[in-house]
C-alpha cells in the first residue's frame, strides 16, 4: 500500500505555521478553554473564522493521488479537481466562468456550447431513462445561459452484451425527448468495450444553442436585494434514482422529474429585464448553485427553509436516509435570481408554464458574508448551507 | 411528518428560550454536554445555540461512534479489507475517516473492495451472493447499534453462513461519561443525556451521576425541541437544587431500555477488558467483542489484525474537542489544514462530529447577542 | 406485517415505504399503525403516543403562556 495522503509536513504545518502567526499577531499563547466566554472570546471566533476564509480562497489543490468517488459527486472535491486540473491547463476566457455552458460568437452568430456525459445507474427508472437525461440535460444547460437549444450529438460507449432491446428503447426516447425540447440529434458516434469494462451504456451528449437575447447572464451578475427563486420542488431526481436501485429496500411514489427546460426559461428571460442568471440545480442540488452564485457574485445569500419546495415523498426518504434535499438532484428544475423589484414578476411567469406551476421565492441576495449561504431554518435559527463534502451517492446522471 | 413537525415548530421555541432566559441566574455561567453526536448535528444544523442566551454554553461530547475510533482501529480494518478474497463492508460515515494510509475512500480507488451498507443486514446479503468471498462487516457504534449487529450475528449463525465476519468496533457510553466526569479539565452543570442509546439501555444507568457526581441528566430526543426542552429541565433541576435523571425523551425511551435488545448484545458479545479511545485514551470495559461462542463471525480471530496503537497527527485536537475542552474552532487546524473535505481528525469526518457541525452550518459569527436581548425582553419587561 | 417474515415489517414515512426489521421489539411487536423508532434497518422503539401526547402536551402550554405574555406585554405598552 502506499500512502495517498501527503506527509505531514506540508499542508499540515503549513496551516500551522500560519495559526502560530496569528496567536503571535493576537498577543495570545494557549486556546482558551472552552465555554468560558471571556470578553473577547467572540472576537477570537471571528479571527478563526477569518482564517478559514483565507484558506477557503486559496488555490485549489488535489490532495488525494486517484480518483475517488467524490470526485464525481458535484460538491466540493469535484470543485476542487475542476479548477486545479482542467482550469489550470485550459484556462481561457470562455471557460472561465464555468458556467453550464460557453458563449461564444461564431460568424457573427452568438452561440452557447455545451457537453454532458450520463452515466445513470440504473438506465431505466420512474419518470424516465437515461435517454431523457442525455436530451434534457444538455438542453437545459443552454437554456440556463440564455440560449434556444437547436443541435446535439450523441456519443455512446456500450458494453459487450449489452441488450440491443434495450438500446432501441434508449434512442426512443432520446428522439421523443429532442422532439419534445425542438432539437435534432445531428452526430453521434458509437464505441463498444468488452464486458465488464462499462456498465452497459453510457451517453455523451454536446449542444449548441443560439443567442438570441442581449443580457449577459451569469451567477456573478448577483447583486445585493436581489431575489432568489426555484421553479418546483427539489430532489425528485435524485431520490427517486437512490431508490430505484433497489439497494436500500426503500419505495415511494416519486418520479424523476427531468423535462427540457428551454421554454421555461425562455418565457422568464423574455418576461424579466431584471433575469440575472439561471441555473438547473443537477448533482450537488439547489445548494450547490446557491454556493456558487455567493461565489461568483462575492455576496451572501439567504434561503428560507420553508420557502423550499420539498415534495412529502422527497422529504421522507430523506429523513430515513439522513440526507438533505438541498444536495439531491433535480433534471428539469432552475434557479434564477432576479431583480428584487421583479421577483413577483418573475414567480408569475414560472407559475403560469406547466414545469414552474409550484415555483416559490426561497431568499434573497444581501450584501452581509460575502460567499456564505444562510439558511433560516424552519426551526426559526440560522445556519451555513455549505458545499456538498464527498458524499458517497450512487451515479444519479 | 408526524413526530419531527411538532417538534420543530419556531413560536414554541421562542416560549422555551424565554423561560429558559428567566432560569438563568445573573452572574452565574452554565456548561451543559450534550453526549451524543446525534444532539450535536441537530443543535447545529437548526442554528438552536441562537436561542439559548450566552451564559449557557454546550458542550460537545464524545457520543460520535465515528469520532472515538483510534487511528490504529482504522489501520486495522484497512489491513483487514486488503486481504485476498475480501469484501468489506461498513457505514457511510466510515469511509472518509483517515487511517495513517488513507481513507476507505481512498483504498476503494486503489482497488480494495469495501462497500457501503445501509444496515448490517446489507453485509449478509452481500455475503449470501458472493459465496466464494469473505464478507466482513466493520461494526462501529454504541449501543444503538449493538443490538442490530447483534440480531445480524444471530442470524448468520441460524443460516450456518461461512463466509460473514464482523469486525467489532461496538464502544458503551457509561464508562466514557465516567472519564470525562473524573476528567479535571472540564466543569459541567448538567448532562443531556443520549435518546438513541438510552432506547437501548435505559435511563437507570445514568443514576450515578446525579448520585456521586451531583449532576442532573435529562435524556432526551434528537428534535430541536426536544433538546431545548430538555435544557430547560436541566435548568429547572439546578434552579431547584435537584440532581435527578429525568426522561424528556419518554414517547421513545422506556425507563427501562429494550430488553430484546439487551439479551441480543449479551449473547454475541462481550465487554473487553479495555479499549482505545480516540482523545480519551484507554478506558477499561469501554467496548464490546465477539464472544467465544459465535468465533467463527469474529473477524478479529478469522483474520490476523496488526493491533499496532497509532497516533494521532500531531495537529490534530480532536481529543480535546472530544472531552469538550477544546471549542471545535479552538482546534490548531480547525477549517485551514482541517475541514471536511481533507479532515486529518475524525470530528471533522462524521456528519455527527462536533468539528463538521460546526463546520458545515455555524461557521459565522453569532448574532445571538441580539437575538436573546429579543427574548429576554419578554420576560423581564 | 409480513406473515411470512415475522421478523419484517413495512413501515411508512409521509409515502415512503421500507422493509425493516422488528426482531429487537419481539417482546412486544408493533400493530399495522403504530409508530416505532428505526435505525439502521432495525425498529429499536415503539412511539407511545401517550407520552408524545404529553410532551406536546406542555410545549402547547408553554407556547400559550407565552402568547398571553406577549399579549399581556402588548397591552401593557398600549396603556
Amino acid at each position: 500500500m502506499t500512502a495517498s495522503r501527503q506527509p505531514p509536513g506540508g499542508w499540515i504545518a503549513e496551516a500551522l505555521r500560519e495559526h502560530e502567526e496569528h496567536e503571535e499577531h493576537a498577543g495570545r499563547g494557549q486556546p482558551q478553554r472552552a465555554g468560558r466566554r471571556q470578553p473577547g472570546a467572540a472576537d477570537r471566533e471571528q479571527q478563526v473564522l477569518d482564517r478559514i476564509d483565507r484558506a477557503r480562497k486559496r488555490r485549489p489543490r488535489v490532495r488525494e493521488d486517484r480518483i475517488t468517488m467524490a470526485h464525481g459527486a458535484g460538491g466540493k472535491a469535484t470543485h476542487t479537481l475542476i479548477e486545479a486540473i482542467f482550469l489550470e491547463a485550459f484556462r481561457n476566457p470562455l471557460l472561465e466562468p464555468l458556467e453550464d455552458a460557453a458563449s461564444l460568437r461564431l460568424g457573427g452568430a452568438r452561440l452557447a456550447l455545451t457537453t454532458d456525459s450520463y452515466v445513470v445507474s440504473p438506465l431505466f427508472f420512474p419518470g424516465g431513462c437515461i435517454g431523457d437525461l442525455a436530451v434534457n440535460g444538455t438542453v437545459n444547460d443552454l437554456s440556463v445561459v440564455g440560449a434556444a437549444p437547436r443541435f446535439l450529438s450523441a456519443g455512446f460507449i456500450l458494453e459487450e452484451g449489452f441488450p440491443v432491446a434495450d438500446l432501441a428503447r434508449i434512442a426512443t426516447a432520446i428522439r421523443d425527448a429532442a422532439d419534445g425540447a425542438g432539437v435534432a440529434v445531428v452526430t453521434g458516434d458509437t464505441k463498444v468495450v468488452e464486458r465488464g469494462k462499462a456498465d452497459g451504456c453510457y451517453i455523451n451528449t454536446a449542444g449548441v444553442g443560439i443567442v438570441e437575447r442581449d443580457a449577459a447572464l451569469g451567477v456573478a451578475q448577483a447583486r445585493p436585494g436581489d431575489a432568489v427563486l426555484v421553479s418546483g420542488p427539489i430532489g425528485d431526481h435524485g431520490v427517486t434514482i437512490m431508490l430505484a436501485r433497489g439497494e436500500l429496500d426503500i419505495e415511494a411514489d416519486v418520479s424523476s422529474d427531468t423535462a427540457p427546460l428551454n421554454g421555461l426559461a425562455a418565457a422568464l428571460a423574455d418576461a424579466v429585464p431584471g433575469l440575472r442568471a439561471m441555473r438547473d440545480a443537477t448533482r450537488g442540488g439547489v445548494a450547490t448553485i446557491l454556493n456558487e452564485i455567493a461565489r461568483a457574485a462575492g455576496v451572501g445569500v439567504d434561503v428560507s427553509e420553508d420557502d423550499i419546495p420539498v415534495r412529502p415523498a422527497v422529504r421522507g426518504a430523506a429523513e430515513l436516509l439522513g440526507i438533505d434535499p438541498l444536495y439531491v438532484a433535480c433534471e428539469g428544475r432552475l434557479v434564477a435570481v432576479v431583480d428584487g423589484g421583479q421577483a413577483d414578476a418573475a414567480l408569475a411567469v414560472l407559475r403560469g408554464h406547466p414545469l414552474g406551476a409550484e415555483a416559490q421565492i426561497i431568499g434573497h441576495v444581501t450584501g452581509e458574508l460575502p460567499g456564505i449561504v444562510r439558511l433560516k431554518t424552519a426551526f426559526g435559527g440560522t445556519r451555513i448551507v455549505d458545499l456538498l463534502v464527498g458524499d458517497p451517492l450512487p451515479r444519479i446522471c | 411528518m408526524r413526530f419531527v413537525d411538532e417538534f420543530r415548530d419556531a413560536e414554541k421555541a421562542h416560549a422555551l428560550a424565554a423561560k429558559i432566559a428567566a432560569l438563568c441566574e445573573p452572574g452565574r455561567q452554565y456548561k451543559f454536554m450534550e453526549v451524543c453526536g446525534g444532539h450535536t448535528h441537530t443543535i447545529y444544523k437548526h442554528g438552536l445555540e441562537d436561542y439559548l442566551p450566552e451564559t449557557i454554553t454546550l458542550v460537545h461530547g464524545p457520543g460520535c461512534p465515528v469520532c472515538v475510533i483510534p487511528m490504529g482501529r482504522v489501520d486495522d480494518a484497512m489491513h483487514l479489507a486488503a486481504q485476498p478474497d475480501v469484501i468489506m463492508t461498513s457505514f457511510g460515515d466510515m469511509m472518509r475517516v483517515p487511517g495513517s494510509e488513507g481513507s476507505f475512500f481512498d483504498a476503494k480507488a486503489r482497488g480494495t473492495d469495501i462497500r457501503m451498507v445501509y444496515s448490517p443486514l446489507d453485509s449478509l446479503k452481500i455475503a449470501r451472493a458472493n459465496p466464494d468471498k469473505r464478507v466482513v462487516f466493520m461494526a462501529i457504534g454504541f449501543e444503538t447499534t449493538a443490538p442490530s449487529t447483534a440480531m445480524t450475528l444471530l442470524r448468520a449463525a441460524a443460516e450456518g453462513l461461512r463466509n460473514f465476519s464482523v469486525f467489532c468496533n461496538h464502544v458503551t457510553i457509561i464508562p466514557a461519561i465516567k472519564a470525562i466526569l473524573d476528567s479535571p479539565d472540564l466543569r459541567l452543570d448538567g448532562f443531556i443525556g443520549p435518546g438513541h442509546v438510552s432506547t437501548v439501555i435505559g435511563c437507570r444507568p445514568y443514576e450515578f451521576i446525579a448520585r456521586d457526581y451531583d449532576r442532573p441528566v435529562v435524556v432526551a430526543g434528537f428534535e430541536p425541541l426536544d433538546i431545548l426542552q430538555s435544557i430547560y429541565m436541566l435548568m429547572l433541576q439546578l434552579a431547584e437544587g435537584r440532581s435527578q435523571v429525568e426522561n424528556q425523551y419518554s414517547r421513545v425511551v422506556p425507563w427501562n431500555g429494550n430488553l430484546v435488545a439487551l439479551k441480543a448484545i449479551s449473547q454475541t458479545m462481550e465487554l473487553r477488558p479495555y479499549f482505545e479511545w480516540r482523545g480519551l485514551g484507554f478506558i477499561s470495559h469501554s467496548a464490546l467483542r465477539v464472544r467465544d461462542s459465535y468465533a467463527a463471525f469474529d473477524g478479529e480471530r478469522l483474520f490476523e489484525v496488526p493491533g499496532v496503537r497509532v497516533a494521532d497527527p500531531k495537529a490534530c485536537q480532536c481529543g480535546e474537542v472530544l472531552k469538550g475542552v477544546l471549542k471545535p474552532w479552538e482546534c490548531k487546524v480547525f477549517g485551514t489544514a482541517c475541514t471536511p473535505e481533507t479532515p486529518i481528525g475524525t470530528c471533522m469526518v462524521s456528519p455527527e462530529g462536533a468539528c463538521a457541525a460546526y463546520y458545515n452550518y455555524g461557521r459565522m459569527h453569532r448574532q445571538r447577542v441580539a437575538e436573546a436581548a429579543g427574548t429576554g425582553g419578554v420576560t423581564h419587561p | 406485517m409480513m406473515p411470512e417474515h415475522p421478523d419484517l415489517a413495512k413501515v411508512d414515512v409521509s409515502g415512503v415505504r421500507r422493509v425493516i426489521n422488528v426482531g429487537l421489539l419481539s417482546d412486544s411487536p408493533p400493530q399495522p399503525g403504530e409508530w416505532v423508532l428505526i435505525h439502521v434497518g432495525f425498529a429499536l422503539s415503539k412511539i407511545d403516543e401517550e407520552e408524545a401526547a404529553a410532551a406536546l402536551q406542555f410545549l402547547e402550554g408553554i407556547g400559550q403562556a407565552y402568547a398571553d405574555e406577549l399579549a399581556a406585554l402588548a397591552e401593557s405598552r398600549i396603556e
